[in-house]
Order: C-alpha cells, then sequence, then structure tokens
C-alpha cells in the first residue's frame, strides 16, 4: 500500500511532465488562446451587441469559447499521448489511476488556466464590459474544473475509438449543459444583478464535486487493459 | 466467456453454461415470445380503439389530447430504458459478463427510438395546444438532452465496434449519463428561474372520468409489453452478431482471440 506522500509525489511528477511536453511543443495552447479569441469575435459579429444587449449575451460567448477551446485542446493532447505510446506506459507504472486521473486533470486544469488568463481580458476589451472582478475569478475556476473534469474523462474514452476528434464533444456537451448554465447565469448576475436567483456559484461547486468524484471513481475502467 | 447460454432476462442471469430450469421453462422459451408478440398484438389493437373511441374527447383541447394515451407511457418507458442500461452498466462493470452488456445496448437502442417518439409526438402536441413545436419547458429540455446522451452513447458503441474496452466506456457513459440527468433537469429548472411549470397530467380533476385512466394504463401496459418485445430480439441481435464476429475471426485468423 502506497502512502499518501507518494501518492502525491507520483502526481506532481505526472503534472510537471505533462506540462514540460506542452512548453516544448507550444503548439497547443497558443491554437486554444487564439481560437477562444476567434470564437468570441464571431460572436461578436453574429449577435450584433449593442449597449442594451452586451450585458446578458456577452456571458454566452465567453463560455461558449471556454467550451469549444477546451475540447479542442484536450482531443490533440491525448491522441499525440497515444500516438506516442506515452499512456500506455503510464499506465504500466505502479501508480493508482486515480492519481493519474487527477495528475491529468490537474495538468490541465493549469493549461486551461492560461488561455483564460489571455482570454478574459480580451473578453473585457472586446465586449467593453466592467466585469474583471475577484467574482469572476472564482465562476471561472468553478467552471473551468467542471467542464475539464468531463473533458479529460471522455477524452480518454473518445482516444479508444476510431472517431477520436469527432466523438469527444458528443459526448461532452450534453452532459455538460448544468455546469455551462450555472456559469453562463453565475456571469450574468455579476453584470446585471438578479433578484432571487439560485446561488449558481454554489450550484457549480456542488456540480464540480460530483463530477470529479465520478471521473475519478470510473477513470479506472476506461484505461484498464 | 460463455455466448451461448440463454436470455438473462428469462433465466435469471445464470453464469453457467447450462440453461437454467431445463425442462422446466423449455416451454417458455420457445413459445414466450409468440405469447408476447401476440399479447402486443391484441394489446396495441385494444389500445389504439381505447385511444380513439374508448375515451371521450378533451373539452378543453379536443382531439389532440389523445396524443397522451401514446405520449406518457413512451416517455416513463424511454425512462425506464435508460434506467436497464445504468443497472445493466454496473453490473457489466462489476461482473464483466458480456450479456449484460448486450442488454445495456439494446435497451438503449429501444430508448432511443421511445424518446425520438416522444419528442416528435410531444411537439406535435404543443403545437396544436400551446401554439409552438417548442418552448423551453425543463421537462421537454430534459428530454432533449436526455435524446443527445443517449444518441452518444449508441454513436459511441458504433465507433469502439464489439471490443472489450468498447464495452467497458460505454458502460462509463451508461452511468454517468443517467447521473446526469437528474441534474440537468434541476440545472434546467433553475436555468427558467424557478417558475412553477403545469404538467399536462396535472390537469386530472376528479371529474376526469375513469375511462382515460383505464386507457392510459392500458396504454402503459402495452408500451411495456412492446418495450419487453423489441429488448428481447435487440438482445438476440446483439448475441448473433457478436457470435458471428467471432466465428469470422476464428476463420479469418484460426483462432478464437478475436475477442
Amino acid at each position: 500500500m502506497r502512502t499518501f506522500q507518494t501518492g502525491w509525489q507520483q502526481l506532481w511528477s505526472i503534472v510537471g511532465k505533462d506540462l514540460r511536453s506542452e512548453l516544448r511543443a507550444r503548439q497547443v495552447w497558443v491554437a486554444m488562446a487564439l481560437f477562444s479569441a476567434l470564437v468570441m469575435i464571431v460572436f461578436y459579429f453574429a449577435f450584433d451587441l449593442r449597449v442594451e444587449n452586451r450585458a446578458p449575451v456577452a456571458p454566452g460567448a465567453l463560455w461558449i469559447a471556454f467550451v469549444f477551446a477546451s475540447v479542442l485542446g484536450l482531443g490533440r493532447t491525448f491522441a499525440a499521448e497515444q500516438e506516442h505510446g506515452a499512456m500506455d506506459r503510464l499506465l504500466l507504472c505502479p501508480v493508482d489511476r486515480q492519481v493519474i486521473f487527477l495528475a491529468k486533470l490537474i495538468g490541465y486544469l493549469i493549461f486551461l488556466a492560461v488561455v483564460e488568463a489571455i482570454a478574459v481580458p480580451l473578453f473585457a476589451a472586446i465586449y467593453n464590459l466592467p466585469i474583471l472582478s475577484g467574482g469572476l475569478v472564482v465562476i471561472v475556476v468553478l467552471g473551468t474544473v467542471g467542464i475539464a473534469t468531463m473533458c479529460t474523462l471522455f477524452a480518454a474514452v473518445a482516444s479508444a475509438t476510431r472517431a477520436r476528434e469527432v466523438i469527444l464533444p458528443l459526448l461532452v456537451f450534453p452532459l455538460l449543459i448544468p455546469v455551462v448554465i450555472g456559469a453562463v447565469r453565475a456571469t450574468q448576475s455579476l453584470l446585471i444583478p438578479v433578484v432571487n436567483d439560485p446561488p449558481w456559484p454554489g450550484l457549480l461547486a456542488a456540480f464540480d464535486v460530483i463530477f470529479v468524484t465520478l471521473s475519478v471513481l470510473f477513470f479506472q475502467f476506461v484505461v484498464e487493459d | 466467456m460463455n455466448t451461448l447460454a440463454s436470455d438473462p432476462a428469462k433465466s435469471g442471469q445464470q453464469e453457467s453454461s447450462k440453461p437454467l430450469g431445463k425442462g422446466l421453462l423449455d416451454p417458455v422459451r420457445r413459445y414466450g415470445e409468440y405469447v408476447l408478440g401476440g399479447a402486443l398484438a391484441i394489446g396495441m389493437l385494444v389500445s389504439i380503439w381505447a385511444a380513439f373511441l374508448g375515451t371521450p374527447t378533451d373539452a378543453v383541447q379536443g382531439d389532440v389530447q389523445r396524443i397522451m394515451y401514446f405520449h406518457v407511457p413512451m416517455a416513463l418507458l424511454a425512462f425506464f430504458a435508460f434506467f436497464v442500461v445504468f443497472v445493466a452498466s454496473i453490473v457489466y462493470l462489476l461482473r464483466r459478463d458480456e450479456r449484460w452488456d448486450w442488454l445495456a445496448r439494446a435497451s438503449a437502442e429501444v430508448g432511443v427510438v421511445y424518446t425520438t417518439m416522444v419528442l416528435i409526438c410531444g411537439s406535435i402536441w404543443g403545437k396544436a395546444y400551446w401554439g409552438t413545436w417548442w418552448d423551453g419547458e425543463p421537462i421537454l429540455t430534459t428530454t432533449l438532452i436526455l435524446w443527445f446522451i443517449y444518441v452518444a452513447y449508441l454513436l459511441l458503441r458504433f465507433y469502439s465496434g464489439r471490443t472489450e474496452s468498447g464495452a467497458r466506456n460505454a458502460a462509463v457513459l451508461g452511468i454517468i449519463g443517467f447521473v446526469d440527468v437528474p441534474i440537468v433537469h434541476f440545472a434546467v429548472t433553475w436555468w427558467r428561474g424557478l417558475h412553477p411549470t403545469g404538467y399536462v397530467l396535472n390537469g386530472a380533476t376528479p371529474d376526469t372520468p375513469a375511462s382515460v385512466f383505464l386507457a392510459l394504463l392500458l396504454a402503459m401496459a402495452t408500451f411495456t409489453l412492446l418495450y419487453a418485445f423489441l429488448l428481447l430480439q435487440l438482445y438476440r441481435l446483439e448475441r448473433y452478431t457478436t457470435e458471428a464476429e467471432r466465428l469470422r475471426a476464428q476463420v479469418e485468423y484460426g483462432d478464437d482471440s478475436a475477442s
């Protein structure tokens, strides 16, 4: 039985490995940041936003950009793992499956944090909204954890199929609807406070707990071979 | 893994190679399907008669309300079908008996067909009664997302092929998808700002004639029979397809390591 401490070390060494390989390749995160900026621009034109309808519509554009970018980036990352056989070798190591999943999740979250750190100020600038606040950081973190968890689990599922890039969004988007609703509503309420609104940040946190628990529980069946 | 064993739906999920209750259950196994099919045919005819002729026309909605006799049972059974997927997926992950995987897949297929029908006839009903094909009412939205989850489930199965890892991954989706449904419903309800929504069935009053409830019960029983009948056929199709693929692999590669 491994101790908690070794598990902790294993976790961070896998995270470090993922980050190093990502920093050396330096392709995917640049593409993701650009892609999310582009989605926001497309939305800007598609909805013809004016001052009066900007606040209710813009949060949707932000979260759609994040969801699309997460699926795009993760599909690539896991595909690269499969091509080079890195995942198989990782599974051969005496490491708990839960630790591998959490390491993949944390690595991906760091990665998304970089992309979002670029995309959120850009969003505030493009849509000219006074949205940059501590509350937004909390909401973005809560929403991103939910999105990244489901994406990480189902990227592993999709990478075992013939059509991994195509099927990942089909698997993930319906399951992510609660997170998207919660994140968009919470972001909107930062701009236009609503009375009697459900406590969306709290609900988002609850969705995150449920999704992380389920994923940690079931990841072992996905990668078992 | 024994592939020639009997139907787990009938034989109580025996792991042994011998069918359960040999002799005693033989007539059930041989004629059960015909009895089921016959009961289904009669039930369907009586249900159609009851829905269109045996019940009074709704005072407010008119004839379009008769959609309820098909819509409500199909909706409930679609949900039941996905519950069967959920249970079969859990048992599959625990026991690794491929028969549970066949059951999950067969039930998901019937469930998707039922959900599709529910969405279509629900839209027709909505157009006639509310004036729109679609509105953002929570239970409608949840049903649509449910449909998307299980269509993705079937697509995943299609793209995975008949492999063990494909079965495991599908089981994971079958479980997480089902757990997600109440969360989706909850989120969608709150997204609409906690407005109370009147469901059509809540319109029933003590004045509602008994024949309406009888017709609904009858339709419920009929659609349950239809579900069972389709499940049986699809389950058998799964079994034969798996066996056929295994035999083909044996012929092509000269061994039976295909699975």
